[in-house]
């Protein structure tokens, strides 16, 4: 990769600081992506602020809402909390879906979100359960934070530092893996959010995005025949050599009938 | 520019003058001369370049050296005991042909002792679906498998 | 003496290295004042170099040379040659372009290499790559095999007009079309055998070093042959005494065919040593690999076969266009001709077979033997006929092999070959019994009931490895021998090391050919030591690929080890003062037949060594024997496999639900390494038929261009495997063996996609069958 100056800042201040100094500057969560960039040549920082010394970006806060997650807190640890695990099980095992154990144990929720793959896992937890990102300039609300191909409504130099997420009736989370890179061709997470029905699918376009029609379906009837029959429309929809957009917006009816079956269980 | 950095591996302490831009595998290959940690993509999904780090597997090449300034380190070479008796996850490996051409082998040795340690229970399934972040392309998983059950069982019985 | 060798599950002597992070692998080895390359590639699949400047990368830090074609060309190195020259149909030789060390003039895919900067530390040599500037002025490309004799195609080498490389025919075209005309049924198939990318964990890499001091060089290279990297490097390319020159292929991280042949890169790096006077070490990236290793596959065919009323194969004919990539590598041209036309026999009695094939050149990388070299495609071929022509017939897939089993041996193929020995009757039998054939219909209706749709496919192949007869092969057009070479050294006090010219990367010589010599030589296997890899410690050898390490260099072996027993009876003879005629080799120990008189093994070493009491009028001190040994035929290996599949008809999703393997290898010498040769193979067939394959997009774009886009099986998309052998011992080496390291890619790929297409109800369906392939066929029979 090329040559960068190195920032370990041991606080979100001055994290934010640097960031806000270097126009070109990158923030370096868990580097899995960010790192893989950077060797590709793809990405070419020329600072990289690493927040991996900043202990309180890390961390599970489960009150009786909501379920908030620090920035810097690794897949793995979201995946094995038994507190995630029983306030929103999707959640867990959304996380526990993410790349493979060892990138788990490094990637963070933060960089994930502020990278915003087209086929990333979290924002489709994230816009599914309607979740607040907090950042060091204040907060966006999921139907507001992801804009397009790796855009997201971040400022420049600005960092996230939670996510919160409110606490569904039930909720499930199925994808369909691209066999080789193992991100996902489409992931749908649907919600009984207790004020209505969410259904957010990745993968499928530039970015997360929600599914009004299977939502007003499942809202009448939260059941696997509302969706079954539902077909979403092919075009801009991603295609590539896996999966054409023909083939996506079949999956997606797939996946979100499967992910209402998994919740009601 | 160089820059230093200090961890422990293996036990030991290091430190060494590397670039803000080396990774964390090249560090131990090229400056520590443990050249058991392997590279083989560039894309991290081989898992040739596991090692343990603060006890966790992670990939040696999606890190900078610098992130793990004062971490724990644990490579392939620091897995056997000191007189070379080998670690009881390495010996199923040999019992049960776990390994062919061995370069994938170092990463799949050090994921799986991560994995048994954590799941001491699992099913074949779930190995298989441990294993998604280390490719072989010798052996077709069969036995690396078998031998990952059975080192899981050593390592429960050696507690 | 311990329990028997031979048939022994030994665990492996190699496996303590791997396991501790030991193992010498090229990337490991760092030389004093190592130097490090890196090279300039195309990014275009076809264009003409207009200039390549070097001044901002010669400037850059860390850089002490930076080398184009024009440097190569002044240095008047050859070009990289093909060692197999192919006789077209009119008995012209086969067009055989230049292949420069480095690109002059033109880049004719992407990923050619151009230029190569080599600097102080791998960074400053990549930095300094992105500065070199080729002014290049794009051409239209050809990638397609199918579309690169189409009029008006992009001409990628003047003397291959048509970017025809050869055609190439074998076979009675008259007889075999009487016969088709006649046919009371012809199956016909019209596929693609896809393009591969071998993918070994190790990435290529090459560290070249020069001595001043005596005008040698040393190669440490990712190979699997080292004598014939060094033969084919000195004398074709670099016009070097092959005497100045060592070849070290330490530890390699397998290879599959990927590390046989001489790459540009290997001549860069031994050459720059010697213009900067300090070792070159260059290794690849994976997603330089991807662009820079040899492919393997991609055949276009049209496939028939003529049967009679009762389902008796009649004849078969076929008509492949080949895809050799732009460039000819080392081996190409003798892959999807004399290593593929010679197996359309298969394990049947079919006699009349016609083959025609069109070698092309394409705007993509150079293609090359990948595991199985020409029987996978081959395979693929007959089982797939096979198979459609029982569906067509409405015969049992394993009743119609049956009716066209060869019983009889040796049998003479239409195709060249003759086989010595088989009986495919037994592993078809196992393989039905071990796979519960009979449980299917069972299996069948509990998988309907979920709403999946399931599936059986047999494969039942043959092949020809433990190549090959030399002079066979040199009628053939190959232009180097085929032996193997093999040299026991006895030390003085009795253990052995023993120097054979086969390599291992992965297939654990060190271990089974240390069974055999322990074996042969009553002792215990640790005496026995396996030296490979190095040429200035190995006398000779053709190295390590078409599974032929047990069968032939496993001969050698055995060869030079009766030499050592014979000359140890004359030891002995003298020793105990018998006739040469009465004393017995067995279980260590050099015996007068009938008595009690005996002297070990070690015994017989140290009198050699210590010739005090020694025939010195009839024979010279030492126990040291070498033999070279060329087989009389190939080995034929052959089995049935059987795949069960599950299919979720939403998605397209394939499970493989079981999958049983019985394979015929001759006498096996370690059961648990020719298992895991099978499961190896097993996987590489699967990958090849379910999830892998390389795609160029019009401009010679590689767009599979990383993992992140092709993939290799990983655990869970593989099942555990049931495996199991029937031995008819190969009638004509010593061991009774005939290699089985490919088997599992050359029959894999037929039986799965047997399968699918058994559970789709579709007559055909491409490699590989993706989800979204399975999915898409299963749309278009809803909509017919």
């Amino acid at each position: 990769m090329h040559a960068f100056h190195y920032h370990r800042p041991s606080n979100v201040n001055d994290a934010a600081a640097l960031a806000a100094k270097n126009a070109e500057a990158k923030i370096l969560a868990g580097g899995q992506s960010l790192v893989q960039a950077m060797k590709l040549r793809l990405a070419a920082p020329s600072d990289v602020v690493d927040l991996g010394q900043i202990k309180e970006l890390a961390g599970i806060k489960v009150d009786g809402k909501t379920v908030t997650i620090g920035a810097m807190t690794r897949h793995a640890e979201v995946a094995g909390s038994a507190e995630v695990k029983k306030a929103i099980p999707a959640l867990a095992a959304l996380a526990g879906m993410i790349g493979d154990r060892q990138v788990r144990n490094m990637g963070t929720l933060g960089g994930a979100l502020a990278n915003s793959d087209p086929a990333a896992d979290y924002p489709a937890a994230v816009l599914g359960l309607n979740a607040t990102i907090t950042t060091t300039k204040g907060t966006h609300a999921a139907d507001k934070f992801f804009k397009g191909l790796y855009e997201t409504a971040l400022k420049p130099g600005e960092i996230i530092t939670a996510v919160s997420f409110p606490i569904p009736k039930r909720a499930a989370y199925t994808k369909f893996k691209n066999p080789a890179s193992r991100f996902a061709i489409v992931g749908v997470f649907v919600a009984d959010t207790g004020a209505g029905v969410r259904v957010a699918v990745t993968g499928a376009g530039p970015c997360a995005l929600r599914l009004a029609e299977m939502e007003k379906a499942l809202a009448a009837k939260f059941a696997p025949e509302s969706v079954a029959s539902l077909k979403v429309k092919a075009d801009g929809l991603n295609s590539d050599l896996h999966a054409s957009a023909e083939y996506r917006a079949h999956l997606i009816t797939v996946m979100a009938k499967r992910a209402v079956e998994a919740a009601l269980k | 520019m160089a820059v230093k950095v200090s961890m422990k591996v293996n036990g030991k302490a290091v430190s060494g003058e590397v670039e803000e831009r080396t990774l964390l595998v090249t560090f131990i290959r090229e400056q520590l001369r443990l050249t058991g940690t392997h590279v083989g993509c560039d894309t991290a999904q081989c898992g040739a370049c596991t090692v343990h780090m603060n006890g966790k597997a992670v990939k040696s090449c999606s890190m900078l050296a610098m992130q793990a300034e004062g971490a724990d380190l644990l490579t392939i070479e620091g897995l056997a005991k000191p007189d070379g008796t080998l670690h009881p996850m390495q010996a199923a490996f040999k019992e049960h042909h776990g390994l062919q051409c061995g370069f994938c082998t170092p990463g799949m040795v050090m994921n799986a002792v991560d994995f048994a340690k954590r799941h001491p229970n699992a099913s074949e399934q779930d190995v298989r679906e441990a294993l998604d972040g280390n490719l072989c392309r010798c052996t077709g998983y069969h036995n690396i498998v078998k031998s990952i059950m059975a080192g899981s069982r050593a390592m429960a019985a050696a507690k | 003496m311990g329990a028997p060798l031979i048939g022994a599950r030994v665990e492996r002597k190699e496996d303590y290295r791997f396991l501790t992070g030991a193992g010498q692998y090229t990337d490991d080895v760092t030389l004093p004042h190592q130097t490090h390359a890196a090279f300039v590639r195309s990014p275009h699949g076809h264009a003409k170099i207009k200039s390549v400047n070097t001044a901002r990368a010669k400037a850059a830090p860390g850089v002490l040379a930076v080398y184009t074609g024009e440097d190569i060309a002044a240095a008047k190195l050859g070009g990289l040659p093909c060692g197999w020259l192919i006789t077209d149909v009119n008995g012209q030789p086969m067009k055989e372009p230049p292949h420069p060390v480095l690109a002059q003039g033109k880049v004719r895919y992407v990923g050619d290499q151009v230029a190569v900067v080599v600097a102080e530390t791998q960074d400053q040599a990549r930095d300094a790559a992105e500065l070199v500037q080729v002014d290049y002025e794009p051409l239209p490309a050809v990638a397609d095999g199918r579309l690169a004799r189409a009029k008006g195609a992009p001409q990628l080498h003047e003397i291959a007009p048509d970017n025809t490389c050869y055609v190439w025919a074998l076979g009675d075209k008259a007889a075999v079309d009487a016969a088709f005309a006649k046919a009371a049924h012809v199956t016909k198939l019209d596929f693609v055998n896809n393009r591969l990318i071998p993918n070994a964990i190790e990435p290529r890499a090459a560290n070249g070093a020069f001595s001043r001091a005596d005008d040698s060089y040393t190669l440490y290279v990712a190979n699997q042959n080292p004598h014939v990297e060094r033969l084919l490097m000195t004398a074709f390319v670099m016009g070097l005494p092959e005497h100045k020159v060592r070849v070290v292929a330490g530890d390699v991280g397998g290879g599959f065919g990927s590390k046989i042949y001489l790459y540009a890169e290997d001549v860069v790096v031994t050459w720059a040593a010697k213009q900067i006077n300090r070792p070159v070490k260059w290794t690849a990236d994976r997603s330089e690999s991807y662009v820079s290793d040899a492919h393997g596959r991609d055949h276009h065919t049209i496939a028939e076969l003529a049967l009679d009323k009762d389902g008796k194969f009649l004849a078969m004919r076929v008509k492949t266009t080949a895809n050799v990539g732009a460039y000819l590598s080392t081996f190409a041209s003798c892959v999807p001709t004399i290593l593929y036309a010679t197996l359309l026999a298969g394990q049947y009695t079919t006699p009349l077979i016609h083959c025609e094939v069109t070698a092309v050149f394409t705007n993509t990388a150079p293609v090359d033997a990948y595991r199985g070299a020409g029987r996978p495609e081959a395979t693929y071929v007959v089982e797939r006929l096979v198979e459609t022509a029982a569906r067509e017939m409405k015969i049992d897939p394993a009743e119609i092999r049956r009716k066209n089993f060869i019983r009889s041996f040796p049998y003479q193929t239409p195709v060249a070959l003759l086989y010595d020995t088989g009986n495919y009757d037994a592993t078809m039998d196992a393989a039905q019994k071990l796979g519960d054939v009979a449980g299917y219909a069972a299996r069948k209706k509990a998988s309907e009931a979920k709403g999946k749709l399931r599936g059986m496919g047999y494969a039942a192949y043959i092949e020809a490895c433990g190549i090959a007869p030399s002079a066979v092969a040199g009628s053939l057009g190959a232009r180097a021998g085929l032996f193997e070479a093999g040299e026991i050294r006895v030390h003085p006090t009795g253990s052995v090391t023993v120097f054979t010219g086969s390599h291992s990367h992965g297939q654990g010589h060190e271990t089974t050919f240390a069974q055999v010599v322990a074996d042969r030589l009553g002792m215990p296997i640790e005496n026995v030591d396996i030296v490979h890899g190095d040429t200035s410690k190995i006398l000779f050898g053709m190295g390590t690929y078409g599974s032929r390490s047990i069968a032939v260099g496993g001969t050698a072996i055995v060869k030079a080890l009766d030499k050592i027993i014979a000359k140890g009876k004359k030891i002995a003879a003298h020793l105990l003062e018998a006739s040469e005629s009465d004393i017995e080799y067995a279980n260590g120990e050099f015996k007068v037949a009938g008595t009690d008189k005996k002297k070990m093994f070690g015994e017989v070493a140290f009198a050699a060594y210590v010739p005090h009491n020694y025939p010195h009028d009839k024979l010279e001190p030492g126990l040291n024997e070498n033999a070279f040994y060329d087989p009389s035929n190939f080995t034929f290996p052959a089995g049935t496999y059987v795949c069960e599949v599950e299919i979720d008809p939403e998605t397209g999703t394939t499970k493989i639900e079981r999958w049983t393997a019985v394979d015929d290898f001759g006498k096996i010498i370690n059961p648990m390494i020719v298992e895991g040769q099978v499961h190896g193979g097993l996987a590489q067939g699967i990958g090849q038929a379910l999830t892998e394959g390389a795609k160029y997009d019009s401009t010679g774009q590689l767009v599979t261009g990383s993992f992140m886009d092709y993939c290799i099986p990983r655990a869970d998309d593989v099942p555990s495997f049931q495996v199991d052998t029937r031995e008819t011992p190969c009638t004509h080496n010593p061991l009774g063996v005939k290699g089985c390291g490919e088997a599992g890619a050359i029959g894999a790929p037929a039986a799965l996609i047997n399968a699918i297409t058994d559970a789709l109800g579709v007559k055909d369906i491409p490699m590989p069958a993706t989800p979204q392939t399975v999915w898409r066929a299963l749309q278009q029979k809803k909509a017919a």
